[in-house]
């Protein structure tokens, strides 16, 4: 997507809501306050006559910071300051705040946010600022060229006034076709260091209101007694005992006899009422595999040729090249099904106004998913379907599904009733642990060839894995040829300079439903680059940075990951770790962006590792808030190397064996002593930071471990020879 | 059974069965819904609120437990120094991302200042090993007890 394209787009849609002026109260209280008039100057900033500055986000915050980035890119543009400026979240409307990389698709997922919007919030923010100044020139008969709006003051020509009185003259000014972008010369917000979240005053006093938190009056609560099975069947079920609960009101078969919906007055009613149902499962076209199995396909997978050839490779001719290399490093590897384990676990709440339409409070990562499924469920057209989008606790890609999973389900369990009383769906950690959508399992097998220079001469790549694309509505836009790339990213499209790469893929068996993990395929592929690099320089005799060095050549991208492959390398003392200490280094790219990580730890693996420090490289392009950035790396690292160190999901008899955080257990306060962010300075176009720094980690630990002459090639690492503190 | 409750000074009579987890009567009865629900076994320390000043987790703290002593929440910490300080830390720093499990770290943190004002990074690393972050924001959480700790010393 081109910047030009961005800001066409949003000049459209800037011309067609610019003549809305609201009056009265608004839902984040401020201009209610005031009880003036709003006005919307475009879709994505609203102020009021009193100076009240308002960002409309169109992505959903789950703590990865677009609240804060696109006000940080409105308050520059507009030019005020950013305790000047609040934020709302976008209503659900796919043409006016659709994701610009998704198509007419609003949603929030491949760490896009501040990519996709980084010109057209800018454009909205100074539109915004041209059409406030043009009606001060008009009021000042002034020239406005000799104008600027600085800390929310028009200020030029000998006059100066709070942009506020401006505003409804400004309503009335058709948007430019080309505003003046401010010079990065002139930046006072974005790359400060200073900036601070808009969101965390609310979210250390209680008052910030996720999803879980909605309270609507007379609402139900509703949970559902799920098939332990995915696939079973509601063959009866017996709730006389539910029915001895207090605040129990009614249980139902989901209309997909998929589970039974539990309704009650509180949450805890409908737990207990819910614990209290019996149900008769009918099995018989129920998932019965165990994880051994589907690890059984995925290995025996990695034995046959390959179904795809993903680069259109002469597999034949490189496969013969390793055969007849001077050294051939070789390895498997096996990735199990992971949860996404949100803090929050999901939910929703849905209810019907007195005219009829449909209005879902949700943490949406995608609106356009539910606000799509709620016109089939309801019957209704588009615009009688509202979606307000609340704080979310965290998704890690959880709260996006194809399918809107939980939405659909709080849509079913609401249209079973009368619709008088709303309904508030809840899942506990149970449902959420054994609920589906996992990251895939995937395999790969890798046979390097290395020459007598120790020079890579041929690298044969094969991936077996589920599918996260294939059978969803995206599959039409991710799966190509029958390549569904996002099992296989980051390998032939990886930045190193590899001679005679073939990479081969396999789709297995989906035993479970499949979904996008934070950071998604880079979540094995790196792993697998990363730790085989380790392998060759390791074969080659020579230094693990050095010998990737020599593949980051040729290309802007593989200068920009040797860029941070070097900065990781001196911040973080490579080579010359603490006494007692080992270290281990990985770098990868993904989502537009470039992280390298040293991962230092001490101890051994039969007694006990300690993670003592990471040190993390960035590139991310511009970077808008860098704290943000810091505080995104540091959770990245976090999720990628917690689930390395202890997680999986596994199936016995195709029934989910974990269930809750004792045995999920989360990456705790002292997994990891410290971590250390930079940012490599530039002025590319921001790219994503949510997720880049998830791959790297694992294989920076694995490395890491792997000098003290532990090779993990299966995960999690805690089930496969290493302990830790 | 009507219980008489005491939470963040005042005192409400809630209609609650016996083994009703004290979390429910504050988020569904009371609507203070800064205290959150993450696991329910007391594995993740989302629920964490103050019963006499001493951090307890709600979601295994019964209601009938809890009658004749003092509930303190995320929403009256402003008025308490240890918890003023904290949050003053937390923005200071930036330590939240989603947020959902931030009100039972603050809860948690300002337990261990008052045990201990003056923690080295491993006690904090020690006693705050039960409160579960998703998002993984410990190095803020540690640098927020510490600095909080700084201010309260001040």
């Amino acid at each position: 997507m081109t910047a030009t394209l961005s800001r066409r787009g949003f000049l459209k849609s800037a011309a067609a809501a610019t003549a809305v002026l609201y009056v009265g109260a608004t839902a984040d209280g401020v201009a209610a306050a005031s009880g003036s008039a709003d006005a919307m100057l475009n879709p994505f900033v609203k102020i009021d006559s009193n100076g009240n500055v308002i960002a409309i986000i169109k992505h959903f915050e789950k703590g990865q910071g677009p609240a804060t980035g696109l006000s940080t890119l409105i308050a520059e543009e507009l030019g005020v300051t950013m305790d000047q400026i609040g934020y709302e979240f976008a209503p659900s409307d796919p043409q006016v705040y659709n994701n610009l990389f998704f198509g007419p698709f609003q949603g929030t997922g491949g760490s896009t946010a501040m990519a996709n919007s980084w010109m057209q919030y800018r454009t909205a923010g100074a539109n915004a600022r041209e059409m406030l100044i043009k009606a001060a020139a008009q009021a000042w008969g002034v020239d406005p060229a000799g104008l600027d709006l600085q800390e929310g003051m028009i200020i030029g020509a000998g006059n100066s006034a709070p942009l506020g009185e401006f505003v409804a003259a400004a309503a009335g000014i058709a948007p430019s076709e080309t505003p003046r972008l401010r010079d990065a010369s002139e930046w006072k917000i974005i790359g400060n260091e200073a900036t601070r979240r808009l969101d965390s005053p609310i979210k250390v006093n209680g008052q910030a209101k996720f999803a879980m938190d909605v309270h609507l009056p007379n609402q139900m609560v509703v949970m559902i007694k799920r098939t332990p099975q995915r696939g079973g069947l509601v063959a009866s079920f017996d709730d006389s005992a539910a029915k001895e609960v207090k605040g129990f009101i009614m249980a139902m078969p989901l209309p997909t006899n998929h589970g039974v919906a539990v309704y009650a007055e509180n949450t805890w009613a409908a737990m207990q009422a819910r614990a209290a149902i019996e149900v008769d499962w009918d099995m018989s076209a129920a998932e019965a595999r165990s994880s051994a199995e589907i690890r059984d396909e995925v290995m025996a997978a990695l034995e046959a040729a390959p179904v795809y050839n993903v680069n259109k490779a002469d597999r034949a001719g490189i496969s013969a090249a390793v055969d007849d290399a001077v050294t051939v490093v070789e390895r498997t590897f096996y990735f199990p099904l992971l949860a996404h384990a949100p803090m929050e676990p999901l939910n929703c709440t849905i209810e019907q106004t007195a005219e009829g339409d449909i209005v879902l409070h949700d943490g949406a990562q995608m609106p356009t998913g539910p606000h799509m499924a709620y016109q089939q469920i309801f019957q209704l057209p588009p615009e009688k379907i509202h979606i307000k989008t609340m704080l979310a606790g965290g998704s890690f890609g959880r709260r996006a599904t194809p399918d809107a999973d939980y939405q659909v389900e709080a849509g079913l369990a609401f249209v079973m009733t009368d619709r008088s009383r709303p309904v508030k769906l809840v899942w506990d950690r149970e449902d959420d642990i054994r609920g589906g959508y996992y990251r895939p399992a995937a395999g790969h097998k890798v046979r390097i060839g290395l020459d007598g220079d120790g020079n890579i001469a041929a690298w044969e790549h094969q991936v077996a894995g589920q599918s996260i694309m294939k059978g969803t509505a995206f599959e039409a836009m991710a799966v190509q040829d029958g390549i569904d790339h996002s099992t296989v990213e980051g390998l032939a499209d990886n930045p190193y300079a590899i001679p005679n790469m073939a990479v081969g893929l396999t789709d297995t068996e989906k035993a479970t439903s499949v979904l996008w993990w934070r950071s998604v395929g880079h979540t094995h592929t790196a792993y697998v680059m990363e730790v085989m690099m380790d392998l060759a320089a390791k074969a080659a005799g020579r230094d693990p940075v050095e010998f990737r060095l020599a593949y980051l050549t040729g290309s802007k991208d593989a200068e920009r990951k040797a860029g941070v492959l070097k900065l990781a390398a001196e911040k973080g003392n490579w080579g010359n770790p603490a006494a007692g200490h080992v270290q281990g280094i990985a770098v990868h790219k993904s989502f537009g962006s470039f992280v390298a990580e040293v991962v230092e730890v001490s101890g051994t693996p039969e007694d006990g590792i300690q993670i003592e420090k990471v040190t993390a490289a960035v590139d991310c392009g511009i970077a808008v808030n860098p704290d943000v950035i810091r505080a995104q790396t540091e959770g990245a690292i976090g999720y990628g190397i917690g689930h390395a160190m202890r997680d999986q999901i596994t199936l016995d008899g195709g029934a989910v064996e974990q269930s809750n955080f004792p045995d999920y257990e989360p990456l705790r306060i002292s997994d990891i002593k410290a971590i250390e962010t930079h940012i490599v300075a530039s002025a590319e176009a921001p790219t994503g930071i949510g997720e880049p720094g998830t791959p790297p980690s694992a294989p920076a630990l694995a490395n890491a471990i792997a000098q003290l002459d532990v090779q993990v090639a299966e995960l999690p690492m805690s089930e496969n020879g290493v302990s830790f503190v | 059974m009507a219980i008489s409750l005491k939470l963040n000074g005042e005192t409400h009579t809630v209609e609650a069965e016996p083994g009703t987890p004290l979390l429910w009567v504050i988020r569904d009865e009371l609507k203070l819904t800064g205290t959150k629900f993450g696991c329910g076994v007391a594995s993740c320390g989302a629920c964490t609120v103050h019963m006499d000043g001493e951090p307890v987790r709600s979601c295994q703290t019964y209601i009938e437990d809890v009658e004749g002593t003092e509930i303190t929440t995320i929403e009256k910490m402003e008025e308490d120094k240890v918890g003023a300080a904290v949050q003053q830390a937390w923005r200071e720093l930036d330590v939240v991302q989603c947020g959902y499990c931030q009100s039972g770290q603050i809860m948690s943190a300002v337990g261990l200042l008052r045990e201990n004002a003056t923690p080295t990074a491993e006690e904090v690393d020690e006693y705050m090993y039960g409160n579960a972050c998703r998002c993984a924001t410990y190095q803020r959480i540690r640098a927020g007890v510490l600095r909080a700790s700084e201010i309260l010393e001040a």
